[in-house]
């Protein structure tokens, strides 16, 4: 057809481990048309990133190509002298990486970064690129085309950073752009203006694009066709509508499956004792408010879900009622009594009710205590087990997270996955018999499968042990599965809050109504429909 | 207040007040004799009345504070007082000594700073290969070994052996600048062989760890040329970690001269002030003191605001 | 034992240097019985040449050099260890406190290490001995409480490194203690780093006690002590000739306690090496 950009053939490439080299990408072909869109995707280590930086015939220091070809219009790169390369790299291939924050240069006015390109490659003057650079901007809706340019990066938001880092890309008119998780960082209100933007200057220059993404939702609205990786093998590949509506690998379907993941609504068993109750709590840093008058209410044996994006206030909530912050007004009530405000005046039988399990498992196990150290000392300090009682409780422990008691209990948290540690986290958290667990975003570090795992286990031990969860989260879809009552934060206030059932169905609250609407779907078509419905509601407004 | 403004000013007030309690304390360690200064230099044997006579003159009958004062001010002027061992003004004793160390010191400076910047800069560019292996094998040689050991071996080869340069660095004023510099040239010598190892060192690991930043691999996958990718968009970032290397090297320097001074012999301040040490002469030890303090106080505040003058987010706020 | 293990795959450069550090052990442990002539009373002719029975030769006042370098490693070498353990003591005790703690007490103890750091250790204790005159108590003293500072730092930046982690965080929710806190949840993630630390400053204390030696302000004759040999016998370098062996030892008289300083310092240098190494790949 003479419309192949890029051709990939038997791609391995390895990386220096302590072990000597190991593969990262284990012969994978990858074929890409002109002006096409290709959606890579894959869990972490499944060598997405590594295979898309590839396709600009860079590999990350320490690591080198094995074998394979790659050939980006008719040329080869693997082993291409480094000119070459240059030549090609930012005028014909242009990148856009994860976090633009980092990925700008601090020193130097958004402008000139843009116009570096154009004007080294010598494709277009200092006076051209610098005018086209408005006109990108104003394609990609910056605020303030003209003047933005002027302002260095720590100036600018990270949604219009991501966005000007893309206008970036395009300043050559390259033929492809390899985008690596460009919205992962992004709070979903931002990330949907910014994949819009993308998707429209992409589409508008026919540039081909590679599109690296961990979330199916967002690369359903991005890629013409998704190719699925796992630890550095393709897994599958169809366009994406095929792939959306009829999964071919088990392991495809397996990504899909989590998303159908619901839990069995627990019945109200007779009139809702409250467990916990928070009465205008106030937390500031200095004249800093980060929260003001939170109010909510957590009844026995249910989940309600705390959600909001970053900087919303919902962990200092949680923070506030472990004791960990003190707040400067409002109280929190547990059980009907007035919880202290700081954790170590609670003595030993409140410290034990109330558990919190953390987001990075990795940080909440130290590195030096074996599994049986970590497990065992809250068995000895708020139960006071010993010797042959505690060895077997922590079996117990073990067998109740799913756990193989002979093989972990004397393993370090480094030997575990990141699975497994957040398992260990749940068994420390239980370990104290609480009532009362809050769990912070204990999820969002894993990959999904992984992630549903722990999920299915949290409603487990609920329905066996009555427990109470506070569920913090930022993921609507994480939410719509597991709780039973839904309070919205935003700016440190609670905006909305009510049964999980009323949240997710209209009228909703304008913030809610935002938020919900911003949370991409599996449906290759929602980003297209969502903006025009914001559109419409625009001009409705307008007239 | 624009942010640099209050970031710079309060580095300041920091630095003088640092250099005021510094220099409370090296006026005030003399208070912890168990006698005082009269008693030191008359002895215990002293009579009430030649003591009494004695504190008047130095003006001990003063309180603490008022003598710290007119101290500080007067060597603001450079009037330390009198030396105890011969009764001369320490001023005029310190003057030539203070321009010899720090003659010495810019020499070996001069030598030093261009080089391990230029070899740091290529260990950083060239790593792994066998010029980085020689970086660090140098620079733990350099950390073990004591500066006199470093001295004598060259004195035994240029001086004694070969007979190139003086093993006594004997300078007078009113010095040839050729001939000066030829005299203290084992020195500074000896010196250079000692900071530069670290230097290279640390301006290796501050060009490291900038390359490995995601801006500069974006600025590679934008295509730009290794030297460019360097020098527009490592260096001007790396002005801060450099700088600081260069200071803390200064200062290194500015201590390391008191060992060079004693085994080249060179009328210096060092050297004064380690006779003086054993002569238990007070007013000189604390008047070089004060010097040496200020100069590392001064050169440590002198990296940290042009760090503060380099940073994008305090130059350019929100 | 892990250490075992990790003694086993250790790279040659570690070996050597654990091998030497063991030899100077040993050499200052058993001093009295492996020097041939006592420490401070002459045993020849002055200047003696290296032959038998003075391998080394003798010094000014006719002491044997082979039985003084031997009991130098047990004057120097003790002494610095002395102090570098009292300086340890007394800088990760206040930094680990002061980093679990935190608050005014935390902000005190910094500030007041920030002040003796502002100024060079040498130029500090050059101004205090002048002051308490040059004893070994005095010295020791000195030394420790202003090296102590370097280790309060390190100590205090490690444990705050630490005591962010969240499983920190935890143990307090749990309500732990403060020692528990620092004992079981602080110091096993700080021991490698603070080894390595130990090493380093053990080298610094060394080198600084030599140089106050070497300068006459250190240990006091007639103490055999490297620092202080290198002194007596700088002079001796200005007749050095290479044209016989019998000559070529005069140049070499300095540099062979200098020499020792050095290597010593090189040994155990090679080890932090490899315990920092070692720290850093458990990590991963």
């Amino acid at each position: 057809m003479g419309n192949e950009l890029l051709t990939i053939r038997g791609l391995r490439i390895e990386g220096r481990s302590a072990q000597g080299w190991s593969e990262i990408v284990k012969g994978v072909d990858l074929d890409l048309n002109r002006g096409e869109i290709l959606g890579l995707i894959g869990e972490s280590g499944a060598g997405k990133s590594t295979l898309g930086l590839a396709a600009m015939g860079y590999v990350k220091p320490g690591c080198r190509i094995a074998g394979g070809s790659i050939r980006f219009d008719g040329q080869e790169l693997v082993g291409a002298p480094a000119p070459a390369l240059r030549a090609l790299r930012g005028r014909r291939i242009a990148y856009v990486a994860q976090s633009a924050a980092a990925a700008f240069n601090p020193a130097w006015r958004l402008i000139d970064q843009h116009c570096e390109g154009p004007v080294q490659h010598g494709v277009k003057s200092r006076r051209e690129a610098e005018a086209e650079a408005v006109q990108l901007y104003r394609e990609i809706r910056l605020p303030d085309p003209e003047r933005i340019g002027l302002r260095y990066p720590h100036q600018v938001s990270g949604g219009q950073l991501q966005r000007a880092m893309t206008a970036m890309a395009m300043a050559c008119r390259p033929d492809l752009i390899i985008f690596d998780e460009p919205t992962t960082a992004l709070d979903v209100t931002t990330q949907i203006e910014v994949l819009a933007a993308i998707r429209a200057i992409v589409r508008d220059h026919h540039t081909a694009a590679i599109y690296i993404t961990h979330d199916l939702a967002v690369v359903a609205q991005m890629a013409d066709r998704v190719k699925v990786l796992l630890r550095g093998t393709e897994v599958e590949e169809a366009p994406t509508r095929e792939m959306l509506s009829a999964p071919r690998e088990a392991y495809t379907r397996s990504l899909w499956a989590v998303r159908e993941f619901r839990r069995e609504p627990v019945a109200p068993a007779g009139p809702q004792a409250l467990l916990l109750e928070v009465q205008g709590l106030t937390v500031a840093y200095g004249p800093l408010k980060v929260l003001d008058r939170v109010s909510l209410t957590i009844p026995k044996g249910r989940t309600v879900a705390v959600v909001g994006e970053s900087g919303s206030g919902k962990s200092t909530t949680a923070r506030a009622i472990m004791g960990l912050v003190p707040p400067a007004g409002g109280k929190v009530l547990f059980d009907g009594k007035p919880l202290p405000p700081r954790g170590r005046d609670r003595g030993r039988d409140l410290q034990r009710r109330i558990q919190m399990i953390h987001q990075m498992a990795d940080t909440a196990l130290n590195p030096r205590h074996r599994i049986r150290d970590i497990l065992g000392r809250p068995l000895e300090f708020f139960r006071g087990l010993k010797g042959v009682a505690r060895e077997a409780r922590l079996r117990e422990l073990l067998s109740e997270i799913e756990l193989e008691p002979d093989q972990f209990l004397d393993r370090l948290p480094s030997e575990l996955s990141g699975g497994q540690k957040q398992r260990i986290c749940i068994a420390r958290a239980l370990a104290a018999e609480p009532d009362f667990i809050i769990c912070d975003e204990v999820t969002s570090a894993l990959d999904q499968l992984v992630a549903e795992g722990i999920l299915r286990l949290l409603d487990r031990l609920q329905r066996e042990r009555g427990l109470t969860y506070m569920f913090i989260t930022h993921d609507l879809a994480t939410v719509r599965a597991i709780a039973d009552e839904v309070v919205v934060m935003q700016g440190g206030h609670v905006v909305d809050s009510g049964p999980t059932s009323r949240i997710f169905r209209p009228p909703h609250d304008p913030y809610t109504e935002l938020l919900l609407s911003s949370v991409p779907e599996m449906d290759a078509d929602w980003l297209t429909r969502r903006l025009a419905e914001r559109a419409a509601r625009h001009e409705k407004r307008a007239s | 207040m624009s942010p640099i403004l209050k970031v710079l000013l309060r580095r300041l007030a920091l630095g003088a007040l640092t250099l005021l309690i510094v220099s409370a304390i090296i006026f005030l360690a003399v208070e912890m004799l168990p006698g005082d200064i009269a008693t030191e230099i008359l002895g215990q044997s002293a009579t009430e009345e030649t003591l009494a006579a004695l504190r008047e003159k130095l003006g001990l009958d003063q309180p603490a504070v008022v003598r710290y004062l007119d101290w500080v001010t007067g060597a603001l002027t450079g009037d330390f007082g009198m030396s105890l061992a011969n009764q001369r003004p320490i001023g005029a004793l310190i003057a030539d000594r203070a321009f010899n160390t720090f003659f010495l010191a810019g020499h070996a400076a001069l030598i030093a700073v261009p080089l391990s910047l230029f070899l740091g800069l290529v260990a950083a560019l060239y790593r792994e290969t066998l010029l980085d292996r020689l970086i660090s094998t140098s620079t733990l040689a350099a950390i073990s070994f004591p500066e006199y050991f470093v001295a004598y071996i060259l004195i035994l080869l240029f001086a004694v052996q070969l007979g190139w340069f003086p093993s006594l660095a004997s300078v007078e004023p009113g010095m040839a600048l050729a001939d000066r510099l030829h005299a203290t040239f084992l020195p500074a010598l000896t010196m250079t062989l000692i900071v530069t190892a670290h230097m290279m060192r640390m301006t290796r690991a501050a060009i490291v760890n900038l390359l490995a930043l995601p801006y500069v691999e974006m600025a590679q996958l934008k295509g730009m040329r290794r030297w460019r990718v360097i020098a527009v968009h490592a260096l001007p970032n790396a002005l801060a970690p450099i700088v600081n290397v260069i200071a803390l090297n200064l200062a290194y320097l500015i201590v390391g001269v008191v060992l060079v001074e004693v085994v080249f012999v060179y009328p210096g301040l060092g050297q004064l002030l380690v006779d003086s040490v054993a002569k238990r002469d007070f007013p000189v030890v604390q008047a070089a003191c004060l010097i040496f303090a200020a100069t590392y106080i001064l050169l440590n505040l002198a990296a940290d605001l042009i760090a503060i003058l380099s940073n994008p987010r305090l130059l350019h706020p929100r | 034992m892990p250490w075992l293990t990790h003694l086993r795959s250790a790279p040659p450069s570690a070996l050597i240097g654990l091998a030497l550090v063991l030899a100077y052990a040993l050499v200052a442990l058993f001093a009295p019985w492996l020097a041939p002539y006592p420490e401070a009373d002459a045993a020849g002719a002055q200047y003696a040449p290296w032959a038998a029975p003075h391998y080394l030769g003798t010094d000014m006042l006719g002491r044997d050099v082979l039985s003084r370098m031997i009991w130098g490693a047990r004057n120097t070498v003790g002494i610095a260890l002395v102090t570098t353990v009292l300086a340890f003591l007394l800088g990760t005790t206040a930094g680990l406190m002061a980093a679990t703690v935190g608050g005014l007490a935390d902000t005190l103890a910094s500030r007041l290490a920030d002040v003796l750091m502002a100024v060079p250790s040498l130029i500090f204790a050059l101004l205090i001995l002048t002051i308490t005159g040059t004893s070994v108590v005095a010295l020791v003293l000195v030394i420790a409480v202003l090296d102590s500072t370097r280790v309060f730092r390190l100590s205090r930046a490690v444990a705050q490194g630490i005591l962010t982690m969240d499983y920190i965080e935890v143990a307090r929710m749990r309500g732990e203690g403060l020692f528990w806190l620092i004992r079981r949840e602080v110091l096993p993630n700080a021991a490698a780093p603070l080894i390595a630390e130990f090493g380093l400053r053990f080298c610094f204390v060394f080198l600084f006690i030599s140089a106050l030696s070497f300068l006459g302000l250190g240990l006091q004759p007639p103490t055999a002590d490297w620092g202080s040999m290198v002194r007596e016998s700088a002079k001796l370098i200005a007749f050095a000739n290479f044209s016989t062996w019998q000559t070529a030892t005069f140049g070499l008289a300095p540099l062979l306690p200098a020499g020792a300083i050095a290597l010593l310092t090189v040994a155990v240098n090679l080890v932090v090496d490899w315990v920092l190494r070692l720290s850093s790949g458990l990590k991963e």
